[in-house]
């Protein structure tokens, strides 16, 4: 049951990306080139995804526990140190240059197209050179 | 290269980005960060944790289909780069991510809705960065 809850919430989440149009980089990189063709389309999408979280999060966390699990794995970091913000830099870096970001890429990859894979190889071995280059511990997710 | 402004349907989008980001808290009680999620397939920390995130994975998957089946379209998806700045931008991605510990979907949409300290800093910081990026390449370079 909860791993049909997880694919549906999957679901869910995958096709807001195709809607939105999260997952179409000419239009990801157009948010971005102000200077240029200009396209403000995807402060929609962070408006829209921000309204939901922001009430629905609060929401949830009315349960003591969640529906499925124990409970609640909240990130509990405060640090703002220079990894969070040097890897953050970085994000923004590679996402400029590729057009792709992960949360994008996963449900794209149900298109079967072949820059989707590439770029998701490319990120694993990002993950992989991390764990080369900078030994744990790192915060986890957010 | 020009695209369409689509407030409605990027603000539907994000609506439902939203709901599958909240069901996932309310149910399984986890942030929809897609690099941690990501992450957590590749280095595996057990069975439990593995399995989750493969079905969220493939039910993220499943949506082109289900849009296809819909619309009688593949959503748009159209690559202005080339290879080598997939890959490029993939391993920046990959690295910046990981040691910055998010994405657009854990610090820009769950962390900023929980109004987390480094959220804040770092959803700022890498939209700031990816503009930057863009302006150098389109318009210093011209690539």
């Amino acid at each position: 049951m909860k791993l049909v809850f997880a694919l549906f919430t999957g679901l869910i989440f995958g096709v807001g990306i195709a809607v939105s149009g999260m997952m179409d980089p000419a239009k990801v990189l157009n948010f971005f080139d102000i200077a240029g063709t200009w396209d403000p389309s995807l402060a929609f999408v962070m408006g829209g995804a921000l309204l939901v979280t922001f009430f629905g999060y609060r929401l949830a966390w009315r349960q003591t526990t969640p529906l499925f699990v124990g409970r609640f794995q909240i990130p509990n970091a405060t640090a703002v140190d220079k990894r969070l913000v040097g890897g953050s830099a970085l994000f923004g870096i590679g996402w400029g240059i590729a057009g792709f970001c992960p949360g994008a890429a996963i449900p794209a990859l149900g298109t079967g197209r072949w820059e989707v894979v590439l770029f998701l190889v490319a990120v694993l071995a990002g993950f992989v050179l991390r764990r080369l280059l900078f030994a744990r511990p790192v915060q986890s997710a957010a | 290269m020009e695209t369409v402004f689509t407030p409605i349907a990027s603000f539907g989008g994000g609506l439902a980005i939203g709901l599958g980001s909240v069901l996932l808290m309310l149910g399984l009680g986890r942030i929809m960060g897609a690099t941690g999620i990501l992450s957590g397939l590749a280095f595996p920390e057990n069975r439990e944790e593995f399995a989750w995130r493969t079905a969220l994975v493939v039910g993220m998957m499943l949506a082109p289909g289900l849009i296809y089946a819909a619309t009688g379209a593949m959503p748009e998806l159209t690559v202005p780069v080339s290879p080598i700045m997939i890959v490029i931008g993939g391993v920046i991605v990959g690295l910046g991510a990981s040691l910055g510990s998010g994405c657009t979907s854990g610090h820009g949409v769950c962390g900023l809705s929980r109004l987390s300290v480094r959220s804040l800093v770092a959803v700022p910081t890498f939209m700031v960065t990816a503009a930057i990026t863009v302006f150098l390449i389109r318009h210093v370079f011209g690539v």
